[in-house]
Parts: C-alpha cells; sequence; structure tokens
C-alpha cells in the first residue's frame, strides 16, 4: 500500500474498504464536552471525524481546538478549513498547528459568505480561494516548504481533501470542477448532501468518464432529514441544496412523530443504493445535531463494525 | 467612473450645523454623471441646508460651487481667492476630491456629502453596479472579461463555489453568480476548455493590501 | 367659463411638467411659499411621453427633502388633469389652498419674516 500520509482515512481507503466520516459541529462556547460527549456518540461507528469550521458563518470555537479535543480521546479528527476567515499567513500556521498535534486529516472549503452569520458586518478574507488552499497544503506536505518558498522543519503529514457540489450551478462545469480539485491535489472528496440520487449517478458517470474515480476518493454526502419540514428548507433555502419532490411527499407522508424514521430510512436505502455506484469510495454523514443516530445509520447500512487499520 | 451615493441629508446637518459659513462644493466629472455630487445636487443640498437653518432660526452663509474636478490641482486653485470667506467646506466630490481639496486647504475643515461606493458602470438610468476593484494586475484576460475579484463575494479565483444556485449568488438572488457569468461567456467564446486552467495564488501586492499606491510615468512627467 | 379659483398662487407656466426640477420647487419654499403644486397633463398622456411621470417622481423627491428638513413633504403635491378641465383645475386650486391653510404659513416663511422684523 502506497501511504503518503499518517491519515486512518488513508490507509481505510487504500485497504479498499468503504469509508465512513461523520461531523461535529464544535459549540458556541467553550465548554469541550460538547465536543467530547458527541465524539462518544459516534466514536465507534466511524473511521474520522470532520469538525466544522465556522459552518454558515456562526461564531464557533474553532475547529482546530475542537480537534485537538478528539484527537485525545482517540478519534481521528479531519479538520476543516475556510479561506473566508484567515489569510495565507494563518492558513499555513493553523496547517502547522493541526500537524504538531497529529492532525491528518484537512478538508478544504471556501465557507459560506459571513452575511449568513452572526457577524454580517465583518471582512472576509479570501486571500486565496479552496483549491489554492489544497495546493497550498501539498505543496507544504510534499515539497516540504512554505509558500514564501522556505523550508518547513517537520512538514505537516495531513492527507488533504475538498468539498464538492454535484447539485450546484451551472452542472455542465460541475465534473470540470472536480478535475480542477484533483488537479490541486485532492486526495479526497466529500459531497454535499446527496437527496437526488439520479443526478448524483449521472454526475459519477460523468466522473468516471474522466477516470477521475480513479484518481480521488469519492465519499457520498448524507445527512438524514428529520421531518417534512427540514426536507422542505433545505428543498427551498439552503443554497446548491437539491431535494426532489418526491423526497418530501415521502416525508410528508407519515405522520409526524414517524417521520424521524421515515429520514433514517430514506438516507440508509440512499447508502445501500450508493454502494453499488462504481466510484464511491465511502460516506460523509452529516446528522446535524442527531449524532446519537449515526451508529444506527451506519450499522443498518452494513457498514459496521470499522476496520481496524 | 468612479460611483458614489448622497449622504442622509440629518447626518450633514449634524456635521456641518457648527458652523456658520458653508462652501458646497460640487466635482463636474463622476459624481456628476452618477447623480450625487454635481451642480444640481449642490443646488439642492444648499437649499435644503439653508432652509433648515433659518428654521431653526440661525444665521448661516450657505454658498455653492462646482469645481469642473476636484482631483486636480489646477482645478482646485479656482477657489484659492474664496476660501477664507468659508469656515468649512462640504464637498460632494468622491472621497479623492474631499481628500485632495482638504490637502489644498491645509486650514479649511473638510466635511463629505456622500459616500464613494465603488468603481462602476452605469447599468440602467438609477442603477449603477461595481465592475473594478482596482487590484492593480488585472486578469480579465483569463476570465472571459468578467471579473471575479469585483463581481464575486468571495473573489473565488477558481469558481463557482457551492452556492451559485441557478445563475445567482448566495448571498442575494438578485445578484449574477460572477462564474456563471464567466463560463457562459467562455462558453460562447468557443473557450470552455480554459476553465479548467486553474488560476495561480494571487499576488494582493498591488492591490490595497501592499499600502497606498503609487503610480509613476516618467514618461509623460514634465 | 368664470370659475371661482383661489387668487393666492402665482403660476409658472413650463412647456412640460418634465422640466421641473427639484430645485425649482425647493427655491419656492427658500422665497417663502407655503406650499407648491405641479398640475400635468393626463398620465399617458405626455406629449414628450414621460414628462409627467419625471415630475411625479420630482414632486416626491422634494417632499422626502421637505419632510427631512422640517419644512414639510405634505407642502408640496402632484396633480394631473387634461387642458379640457378647467372646473377640475380650480377644484384642484381650492382643495390645495385649503390643505394649506389647515397646516398654516410654512416655517421658512415664518423665520423669514421674524428675520425682517428683527432687522
Amino acid at each position: 500500500m502506497n501511504l503518503k500520509t499518517s491519515s486512518k482515512l488513508e490507509k481505510v481507503l487504500k485497504s479498499g474498504h468503504i469509508a465512513v466520516t461523520s461531523e461535529c459541529g464544535p459549540p458556541r462556547g467553550s465548554d469541550p464536552k460538547a465536543v467530547t460527549e458527541k465524539g462518544k456518540l459516534i466514536k465507534d461507528h466511524v473511521d474520522v471525524v470532520n469538525i466544522t469550521d465556522n459552518q454558515t458563518a456562526m461564531t464557533r470555537m474553532c475547529s482546530l481546538a475542537a480537534c485537538i479535543h478528539l484527537k485525545q480521546m482517540g478519534i481521528e479528527p479531519m479538520l476543516q478549513m475556510v479561506t473566508r476567515d484567515r489569510n495565507r499567513i494563518a492558513l499555513q500556521s493553523d496547517i502547522l498547528g493541526a500537524a504538531s498535534f497529529d492532525i491528518h486529516n484537512m478538508l478544504c472549503l471556501s465557507g459560506d459568505h459571513q452575511s449568513f452569520g452572526d457577524c454580517a458586518q465583518g471582512q472576509n478574507v479570501h486571500d486565496i480561494d479552496s483549491m489554492q488552499l489544497l495546493q497550498t497544503v501539498r505543496h507544504m506536505r510534499d515539497n516540504g516548504k512554505f509558500l514564501g518558498g522556505d523550508d518547513i522543519k517537520r512538514p505537516p503529514d495531513i492527507f488533504v481533501g475538498a468539498a464538492a457540489n454535484p447539485f450546484a450551478d451551472p452542472f455542465e462545469v460541475r465534473v470540470p470542477r472536480l478535475a480542477k480539485k484533483v488537479a490541486c491535489g485532492a486526495e479526497f472528496i466529500q459531497t454535499q448532501c446527496i437527496y437526488n440520487l439520479d443526478k448524483f449517478e449521472e454526475w459519477m458517470r460523468r466522473v468516471r468518464e474522466r477516470g477521475l474515480h480513479e484518481k480521488v476518493f469519492i465519499l457520498a454526502g448524507m445527512t438524514p432529514m428529520k421531518s417534512a419540514g427540514m426536507a422542505r428548507y433545505m428543498k427551498n433555502r439552503v443554497p446548491g441544496m437539491d431535494v426532489p419532490d418526491e423526497v418530501i411527499s415521502r416525508m410528508a407522508g407519515v405522520p409526524k412523530e414517524r417521520q424521524p424514521q421515515e429520514g433514517i430510512d430514506i438516507c440508509v436505502e440512499a447508502i445501500q443504493r450508493l454502494k453499488e455506484v462504481e466510484g464511491v469510495a465511502g460516506f460523509h454523514i452529516m446528522a446535524i445535531e442527531w449524532e446519537e443516530k449515526v451508529p444506527e445509520i451506519v450499522e443498518r447500512s452494513g457498514l459496521y463494525p470499522r476496520p481496524q487499520v | 467612473m468612479i460611483i458614489a451615493d448622497k449622504k442622509p441629508i440629518e447626518e450633514i446637518i449634524q456635521e456641518v450645523k457648527d458652523y456658520d459659513r458653508l462652501l458646497v462644493l460640487g466635482c463636474n466629472e463622476c459624481v456628476t454623471v452618477c447623480e450625487a455630487g454635481g451642480k444640481k445636487e449642490v443646488e439642492v443640498l444648499a437649499s435644503a441646508l439653508r432652509m433648515h437653518f433659518i428654521k431653526e432660526g440661525k444665521e448661516k452663509k450657505i454658498d455653492e460651487r462646482t469645481l469642473e474636478r476636484q482631483c486636480d490641482h489646477e482645478y482646485l486653485e479656482e477657489i484659492r481667492d474664496v476660501i477664507d470667506q468659508y469656515d468649512a467646506v462640504l464637498s460632494l466630490a468622491c472621497g479623492v476630491g474631499v481628500q485632495f481639496t482638504a490637502e489644498k486647504y491645509h486650514s479649511t475643515p473638510l466635511i463629505p456629502g456622500v459616500n464613494t461606493c465603488f468603481l462602476g458602470a452605469n447599468e440602467q438610468r438609477g442603477m449603477w453596479t461595481e465592475r473594478c476593484q482596482a487590484c492593480g494586475a488585472c486578469i480579465l484576460a483569463r476570465t472571459g472579461g468578467i471579473c471575479p475579484i469585483s463581481r464575486c463575494a468571495k473573489r473565488v479565483m477558481n469558481g463557482p463555489c457551492g452556492g451559485s444556485s441557478a445563475g445567482k449568488c448566495e448571498i442575494n438572488k438578485d445578484l449574477d453568480c460572477a462564474w456563471q457569468l464567466i463560463i457562459d461567456r467562455l462558453r460562447d467564446l468557443g473557450r470552455l476548455d480554459d476553465y479548467e486552467i486553474v488560476a495561480p495564488i494571487k499576488d494582493w501586492s498591488t492591490e490595497r493590501s501592499g499600502g497606498p499606491r503609487t503610480v509613476v510615468r516618467e514618461d509623460v512627467q514634465v | 367659463m368664470r370659475l371661482k379659483c383661489p387668487a393666492n398662487f402665482r403660476i409658472i407656466r413650463l412647456p412640460c411638467t418634465g422640466k421641473i426640477d427639484v430645485i425649482h420647487i425647493l427655491r419656492a419654499f427658500e422665497k417663502g411659499a407655503d406650499g407648491v403644486y405641479v398640475v400635468g397633463c393626463m398620465e399617458g398622456d405626455c406629449h414628450f411621453k414621460t414628462g409627467n411621470f419625471r415630475a411625479r417622481k420630482r414632486v416626491a423627491q422634494a417632499a422626502a427633502i421637505l419632510d427631512k428638513i422640517g419644512v414639510g413633504g405634505d407642502r408640496v403635491k402632484m396633480y394631473n388633469l387634461s387642458s379640457g378641465e378647467g372646473p377640475l383645475f380650480a377644484q384642484y386650486s381650492i382643495e390645495m389652498d385649503e390643505k394649506i391653510r389647515a397646516l398654516g404659513p410654512s416655517p421658512i416663511k415664518v423665520a423669514l419674516q421674524a428675520k425682517k422684523e428683527a432687522a
């Protein structure tokens, strides 16, 4: 096995297992329990846990600190980093900080615009974009150099990936855009939440046409719906989200108290269907403030127990 | 051109209320075209201020003048012989004009009468939109003639981001996604393959980040 | 037609209400007018296509400014009628006269008179 990093995710993927990742949103406060409790719920059912970076531009505990809390309890964390809030000095510095705690996974994102969050009047940085952040991490890791050209003593040992949204517009550049991310050094991809399975499979077909599935591990993003209301909200309010009407009517078709279970069922069925799609290397289960359901989803999808690597 | 917008008159009244002799100074260039600080706006603002202070029972001299440009020494010299008649100048020029006037007339307080907004175009009557952030290193040749720095909310150099939906930006449904426009134009130009060229990390030192900028052109200096 | 009409207003003739500008309205108040009304052609019947629509917008702009400086935007109003509607013109004049009388003299006029008396 040709491993480039000490990442557990890389080992799982390169051993040919279907990887399972999940995510935790850090708290809007400084209590570490908010992270560690969530970690405990999913610890044994996933390989790696993403920690979001001030998602929806709401100020929260920093991703790096939350990653360290998980690491200390034996969970392999994935540092999410957005280019919205840091310039290239801060980004490189935080990458080194993460590497110093042996955090071996990182996801490069641009981040939601600050107008969605609690600091709408703040500046955004966007010194570099998410693709250039991928290049930066790979440059630091593979060449052992800073962007400025100087050598790094003990370069970061980080498996690096990016997000992809198969449903955003314009659809015609969705696959070329993935190709660009791969060209920039993405080693894995975690996708936007998938509800429109047909469209996702069409995207995967085009991904395979270009052979991209052989160059990058694609983890399909899954978010169970708690209610028909949430389904409608995701369809209408969340940018770049594609929720087909049949999903909404299926959720709405059962009594309110049955809807959470229906949401889990839809999620499990989707994973079972997408497991068979060539090029899908794993699943990224984002159970937003519903982490306790991750074990059930993983078990029912036939992804438990997790491999020991 | 430089696009400016009128400041609320209440704010202007607050700023000028302590000066008894005020010159409202317009500019014939960009702010005239965008109807924020030309001769007409000077007339209206001065009239409104005069009425406000008359009503308050305050005796004030509020005069009007509009210069060809406030960003050029020679035009600013035209008020040198009258500047001492005023306690302050309310300039309706862009931020450049206000500062240049302040530099020239060091002992006269300068108050801005407009908010300078951006470098933009006259999209339609009464509507101006941003087109340039003066980054000092133009990349339009590589982006289908559409600028992601000024027109993308995240100035993403390799876009679009995941928030592009039906051609619109995630921050506002009325705002075009710059990258949708870029892709549309590249397609129309038969250059969609260029989309896959990764834009390198940008050198921002020619932008605001590099500190206040100066252009020196020895070839045109006398 | 011998129509009764208040005699306390001055008519300023324009080739088209599209000629009127915000400053013209403001100047009238600066000189002590208690109210200004603009009478244009029927909407859709402008000889210059949009002159009366422009006038309506400018009247609204002037009203907004007069509100902000405490003179009162309700002292300006835009009316539309056709050239054959003399009785309607008289009716609008009466209506405006009554409205301005109810509002009382313009604070600018009051201040200007106070200044004159003090001098």
